[in-house]
């Protein structure tokens, strides 16, 4: 999944492998330039064969379901229905967009937030080396490693009800049962903890690496100059940690988005439909009920996709600014 | 990111915003794999029972029904749900199996993309079973497969509960009764009753019993006899008869819950007999009362024997054997004690089944006034409105709605989706 960010790399060390051999000079400088031209050319070709296949293929095809009524018959004999825009109408103007999206930022928002303000606080704590901090930071993986579904399994065990430990705790300090995953007001609240603790690691090895490449130095300058820890951490780490900081924020963005398994395990996207995200609805159409209704599901995951680039571009524009000036 | 050049960073946003789609629709890609191009003698089969393997007494079964037919049987197992996109692939590939072992509720589903043969076209003879359970196999009055062996829905009670509670169990004669024994167990200090309300097709299969029990139909959502069952189960609900999890439990997690030993009642299916057998404490079983007395018409389920559309018309006759060989009625026995949950849908199959083990007769009688989800001739139109269903069923058992708001809306939108 996470090849998309690599891939550009990638593929220009298989071209090299695949690549013709260097040609020797030749006498006339504008043939050689056609040679090299060629060589460039093949060593373009596995990348542009691997996007082709790889994300250009399934875009089309999803962009292909999205335009067209498939139903289950016209999906296996062929000849569904052009409809246009019809289905991006229905979607959009159905009684669940606006509160799927609504869950939808607000999970998003919400998560990446918190994950990277705790995994932030996290990082700068494991920053100065302490006896154990080497094998604390290394639980602190633990989500990270933990297949999903034991994940989610565990929290939706813990927030039971009547027999979660969760409640257990509440009522030993005498609060009274919460129905985590059945209270149309709590379940989006509790999948977006869950999430949350999913995230963490994520966050922290990320920005644990930035703060590595901030030079030491400047912390004695800052704290020769009377600066105390408060102020150092907003004068010195976090300007500095910005590019990381928005890097690791636009990732955790897009992985968040498309969210649908801890949703799925914890509360099937209910009760009724409050904590269903898109994602979770697009899910849900295809594959949640007796009968997968493989359009509508595209249509949402296009959605969801133009919201995720408008995000990157978002990215792209705040980054250039920051080279300008 | 920051140090490459800007095209690439592009490419990196571009891609990272990709990775969503192959999320969303993966499956759509070309992936299936199937019997069309294997070789003559090698026929393929999938079934729904990824939990037996190769060496399972089901795997060697299917195997020696090849044999029989003198053909080599390639089984493949998957997961229920994933069984009919597989099958939904392969035939849009021309790739499907010989065999497919379906999920009853699919199977009109999947005939309705012309994908399944007919049992006529076949030759297969269907007159010895119970009409109530081929009915889900049936789509416009033609059969679309065979079932193997069906399980339906009762309640479990635990007896010691119910003992200590003084409630007798055979006084549950219609929802009344059953309200009042729970209201006993809950003033002895015991919880009452576990079911399943998750927002799946599971949640609607263990709402039915209450639903059609209360006569309502599945055409019409926002009747008056919907909203009483719908009221029950929130009344039991609102008065601590049941636990609130019940909205998020699913077949599984409420049976977990009434192993606690804690509740009076479960309601759960035929393939908890072995377990519930195993269970610390004496467990019995009553039919689901309808609401003024008599059974409740549970669904069915279970799966169907079905066979896809061969290019090769040729293959049919060993598939036919094959077919022939699971569904005698020492077959059907043989395929109801491998797998402990089915009853055999013939009643040949049925008598057979209880000389041997007698303790049955209450899930046989089951299974007998049992119903197709899909008959009615809903057909493909069942899992429209099963959808709708099992919303309201969440949106009122968490005070969302109301019952009647909850139901109104499921209705419209049912209608608006079978058009």
């Amino acid at each position: 999944m996470n090849m998309s960010t690599k891939s550009a790399p990638q593929a220009r060390e298989a071209g090299g492998a695949a690549g013709e051999p260097p040609s020797a000079p030749r006498p006339r400088i504008r043939v050689r330039g056609r040679s090299t031209q060629w060589a460039a050319f093949a060593f373009l070709a596995p990348l542009v064969a691997y996007l082709l296949a790889f994300y250009a293929y399934p875009l089309y095809r999803n962009i292909d379901l999205s335009l067209h009524d498939y139903t289950v018959r016209s999906f296996v004999q062929g000849g569904a229905e052009f409809t246009g825009l019809a289905n991006y109408r229905d979607i959009m103007g159905s009684e669940a967009f606006g509160p799927a999206l609504r869950n939808t930022l607000v999970f998003t928002l919400v998560s990446i937030v918190a994950q990277y303000a705790i995994g932030l606080a996290l990082a700068v704590f494991f920053r100065d080396n302490f006896r154990l901090s080497g094998v604390l930071r290394g639980m602190f993986l633990v989500p990270w490693l933990l297949p999903l579904i034991v994940s989610g399994s565990t929290w939706s065990w813990m927030m039971n009800s009547d027999n979660g430990i969760v409640n257990a705790a509440l009522e030993a300090f005498g609060i009274g049962q919460i129905n985590w995953l059945t209270d149309p007001g709590w379940a989006l609240t509790s999948v977006i903890i869950a999430n949350i603790w999913l995230g963490i690691p994520f966050n922290l090895v990320i920005l644990y690496s930035g703060l590595q490449n901030i030079p030491r130095e400047l912390y004695e300058a800052a704290a020769l100059d009377g600066a105390n820890a408060w102020q150092q951490f907003w004068r010195v780490t976090f300007p500095l940690l910005r590019p990381v900081s928005a890097i690791t924020l636009l990732l955790g963005l897009v992985y968040t988005l498309k969210v649908v398994d801890v949703i799925w395990i914890m509360t099937t996207g209910g009760p009724g439909s409050t904590s269903t995200t898109l994602a979770v609805w697009s899910y849900r159409e295809a594959f949640g009920t007796g009968l997968p209704d493989f359009s509508p599901a595209a249509t949402i995951g296009n959605l969801l996709i133009l919201i995720a680039l408008a995000f990157g571009f978002l990215y792209l524009h705040l980054q250039r600014r920051q080279e300008r000036s | 990111m920051r140090d490459l050049p800007k095209p690439f960073r592009a490419a990196g946003v571009l891609g990272a915003a990709l990775v969503l789609m192959t999320g969303a629709v993966a499956c759509s890609s070309n992936t299936g794999s199937g019997g069309g191009d294997q070789a003559d003698d090698t026929y393929t089969w999938w079934d729904p029972y990824p939990q037996h393997n190769k060496s399972s007494d089901w795997a060697k079964r299917v195997t020696k029904c090849g044999d029989e037919a003198g053909v080599t049987i390639k089984r493949t197992a998957y997961d229920t749900t994933a069984l009919t996109n597989q099958a939904l692939l392969a035939a849009q590939e021309g790739t499907s199996p010989d065999i497919i072992l379906l999920d009853n509720p699919a199977v009109s589903t999947l005939a309705d993309t012309g994908m399944l043969t007919t049992m006529e076209e076949f030759g297969l003879d269907t007159s010895e079973i119970d009409e109530n359970l081929l009915a889900a196999g049936v789509a416009d009055g033609k059969e679309y497969g065979i079932p193997i062996g069906a399980n339906t829905l009762a309640i479990y009670y635990n007896k010691t509960v119910l003992d200590d509670a003084g409630v007798d169990p055979g006084s549950v004669k219609d929802w009344a009764s059953l309200t009042a024994a729970l209201k006993k167990v809950k003033d002895a200090g015991h919880k009452g009753i576990t079911f399943a309300g998750i927002g799946t097709e599971e949640g609607s299969f263990q709402f039915l019993p209450w639903f059609w029990g209360a006569g309502a139909d599945l055409r019409d959502l926002d009747s008056a006899e919907a909203a009483e069952a719908l009221d029950l189960w929130t009344g039991w609900l609102k008065n601590g008869y049941a636990p609130n999890s019940v909205i998020n439990n699913s077949q599984n997690t409420t049976w977990e819950e009434f192993l606690t030993g804690d509740f009076a009642f479960g309601v759960n299916g035929t393939w908890q007999v072995n377990s519930a057998a195993e269970a610390d404490f004496p467990t019995g079983v009553i039919q689901i009362p309808g609401k003024d007395g008599g059974v409740a018409p549970t669904p069915t389920g279970g799966e169907f024997l079905t066979t896809p559309v061969q290019d090769d018309t040729g293959r049919y006759e060993a598939t036919k054997k094959i077919v022939e060989c699971m569904t005698t009625p020492e077959g059907m026995v043989e395929t109801a004690t491998t797998f402990a949950y089915y009853i055999p849908p013939t009643k040949a199959g049925q008598d057979k089944l209880l000389a041997d083990q007698a303790e049955l007769e209450p899930w046989v009688e089951a299974v007998r006034t049992a119903k197709g989800r899909t008959s009615d001739d809903l057909g493909t139109d069942y899992p429209k409105i099963s959808e709708p269903l099992w919303t309201a069923v969440q949106q009122a058992l968490s005070g969302s709605k109301s019952t009647k708001d909850a139901l109104g809306e499921a209705q419209a939108t049912a209608e608006d989706e079978v058009g």
